[in-house]
């Protein structure tokens, strides 16, 4: 009796409920699943002062200061600039290798300051920065064209010859403690 | 004509659909796989700012984030700038070195993302800088996207 009861049983589990199963999963990770990456302007910070550290000793030309007010205006160097041109400066001042004696000896000291009062609109320091960055940017492309013959963006992150450019052009931004 | 009514009439209609839950199981586990779950519920108002120059963050998981804008208030009202860290607005910018400093021990190259609202003054972005100097956060992100 038994015997002839187990032959009746059907071991087997149906196997059609899984595909249903396994589309609810996947339309539940659909859904929470956030395809679009972050992007933004990275930046590295300088690491705290030591107490009653002195700041080292910079040559007055291997700076340039930015300064933006609370209206949004820019003046670089003394120098009223509107926004679009700060890039076109920037790379006048981190390329001039020693011409001009106003401006920067060579790229790799060239230091640019960025100082902005404390109501000063975000999205104009961030614009302004992004200027910065663009001139960077497109010294680092030029840096890459004339080494290897490619532009930056297709170095490969990390490699020897990424790090020869970074060398060439360090980005070197200093934000100043804005005017109380 | 013969010839080919034949053959139609041989072969089998269906396709065998035992390798779908193969097939969504793929997916599936590629879903899995690229989703981040954690989203926290903005209590700030933050519109982004454009810029050109952006750079991507490829790890997602180094990545933490600071809000700064105008505090959401009841019947679409904005209240004055805060500081969001997690879940929790930050009413004292100090408590913001404690904080990133115990993130930064669980993660010792954390990026901090800094989502801040395109009208708020710089200021108080300023006083958040200081603090993750002090905290020793050092990577930082003015998050942006693509000027169109």
């Amino acid at each position: 009796m038994f015997d002839n009861k187990r032959d009746r049983e059907d071991p087997e589990i149906g196997g059609a409920g899984m595909a249903d199963i396994a589309f609810l999963l996947l339309i539940f990770f659909l859904l929470v699943t956030t395809i679009d990456v972050d992007t933004g302007i990275g930046l590295q910070l300088p690491p705290a002062p030591e107490e009653n550290q002195e700041p080292p000793p910079i040559k007055e030309r291997n700076l340039l200061n930015i300064l933006v007010n609370s209206q949004g205006m820019v003046l670089m160097d003394e120098e009223p600039t509107p926004v679009n041109q700060v890039k076109q400066k920037v790379k006048e001042f981190v390329t001039n290798r020693g011409k001009n004696p106003e401006l920067s000896d060579s790229p790799d000291k060239a230091i640019v300051s960025i100082k902005t009062d404390r109501e000063t609109p975000y999205n104009v320091y961030i614009d302004m920065l992004d200027e910065v960055m663009g001139a960077y940017a497109e010294l680092r492309n030029q840096g890459a064209q004339s080494e290897f013959g490619v532009s930056y963006e297709q170095l490969e992150e990390g490699s020897e010859q990424q790090q020869a450019i970074k060398d060439m052009y360090p980005k070197k931004i200093s934000i100043a403690e804005p005017n109380q | 004509m013969g010839k080919f009514e034949k053959k139609s009439a041989e072969s089998d209609p269906t396709i065998s659909l035992t390798a779908m839950p193969d097939i969504i199981f793929m997916l599936l586990i590629f879903f899995m796989v690229t989703t981040v779950l954690r989203e926290v519920t903005l209590q700030v108002q933050v519109n982004y700012t454009r810029a050109e120059n952006i750079e991507k963050i490829e790890q997602k998981r180094l990545v933490s984030y600071i809000y700064v804008g105008p505090e959401k208030l009841g019947g679409n009202q904005l209240g004055s700038t805060k500081i969001q860290i997690d879940d929790s607005i930050i009413e004292d910018v100090g408590a913001v070195q404690q904080l990133m400093y115990d993130k930064l021990q669980e993660e010792p190259k954390i990026i901090v993302s800094l989502r801040v609202h395109d009208e708020t003054e710089f200021g108080i972005v300023t006083d958040i800088q200081e603090e993750l100097r002090d905290a020793g956060t050092l990577r930082l992100n003015y998050s942006t996207q693509q000027e169109q």
